[in-house]
């Protein structure tokens, strides 16, 4: 029984499923914070290999206010069998959010019209402010792109 | 204000890459004779008697591609003896991405059982006359008198995971449209799944 207490302090990082409609009501409730939201999925090489600029981001941006969300779009039945396992694997240190919804045609236009529903894409967002960029970004091409952000801030 | 010109121009720079142009419903088809998985090169001329094509860029190796693999054999299987068969292509440069040579589609299809064509678009000619953006991608295309016109573009269904039984299955709406000799009420949607692997 204490084991099964104690486990989950080995492996901190959980991932939630979350809708659209919750994910939007964080966004409004947090208007001041810049908000960085990479879609991406385990079975992705280059959203895989991007993963690290935005792990590097969010450490490297301190008291800032920004929040990186890594928002999987993985399928919602391979949530224990793939997502999580991923996420323990790479020790990922930003907050990993799982998708859930199930109609691709709303839910894409919900997130970006500009969305042609493939993954990396990487969607900024602070106040009336939004950018959405759908490639894989650089470490330089993201920090670039947050500072112009935080700049609007001004 | 040096300061804020240059993540400007960075912008302007990251928003001026990848420019795709997918063909909208009402433009012709662009015609193709592309090598089958059985060596035998394939056209729409290959098919003499159909009203029209549902053609299908998809691969071996995405996930959207596999959950949507039997969803494509059956497509084929209901249309293909009304008159409009399934022409599948893989667009993938098979050096950017492993698991996409012709030889492995020769594999999947055989172990698939694909009775439609699964076409080998070497240099990817044909992907970028369509536009085709993502894995799986739908171009329904009908044969007119003006010759082969796309009628819809995008998504098979709106459920990838194929969760819900419920359902919209666009593709197969566009058909029943067309059979009724009119055009279908949804002729765009957006095509989830990975993005074509480009040669840049």
């Amino acid at each position: 029984m204490l084991a099964l207490f104690f486990a989950p302090a080995c492996f901190s990082q959980q991932v939630a499923l979350i809708k659209i409609d919750a994910l939007n009501n964080r966004i409004n409730a947090g208007y001041d914070t810049t908000y960085i939201i990479n879609l991406w999925a385990t079975w992705c090489a280059p959203c895989v290999e991007e993963l690290p600029n935005f792990e590097k981001l969010n450490q490297q941006s301190g008291k800032e206010k920004l929040k990186v969300l890594l928002l999987s779009v993985d399928f919602r039945s391979e949530l224990n069998s793939a997502v999580i396992p991923f996420v323990r694997k790479k020790k990922l240190q930003s907050e990993v959010l799982l998708l859930d919804e199930q109609d691709a045609q709303v839910y894409i236009n919900r997130i970006d019209s500009a969305w042609s529903g493939s993954v990396p894409a990487t969607l900024f967002i602070q106040k009336e402010n939004r950018k959405f960029i759908e490639k894989q970004l650089s470490y330089n091409e993201l920090v670039d792109t947050y500072q112009f952000f935080k700049n609007k801030e001004l | 204000m040096k300061k804020f010109l240059a993540p400007l121009l960075l912008l302007a720079g990251l928003a001026a890459t990848a420019q795709i142009n997918t063909i909208t419903p009402g433009q012709s088809a662009p015609g193709f004779k592309l090598k089958n998985v059985d060596g035998k090169e394939i056209s729409f001329s290959s098919f003499t008697n159909s009203k029209g094509f549902i053609v299908v860029f998809t691969c071996n190796t995405c996930p959207y591609a596999k959950r949507y693999e039997q969803r494509i054999v059956e497509l084929n299987d209901k249309y293909a003896p009304l008159g409009y068969p399934v022409i599948a292509i893989n667009p993938n440069d098979p050096e950017l991405s492993d698991g996409d040579s012709y030889e492995d589609m020769q594999s999947l299809a055989k172990s698939k059982q694909y009775k439609f064509p699964y076409l080998f678009d070497e240099g990817q000619a044909i992907t970028n006359q369509y536009g085709a953006r993502n894995t799986p991608q739908i171009f329904l295309v009908s044969k007119t008198t003006s010759g082969n016109v796309i009628e819809y573009t995008g998504a098979i269904d709106n459920d990838p995971e194929n969760t819900n039984p419920g359902k919209t299955k666009y593709v197969e709406q566009a058909i029943t449209a067309l059979q009724k000799n009119s055009k279908p009420d949804v002729t765009v949607t957006k095509a989830i799944g990975c993005g074509v692997k480009r040669r840049s």
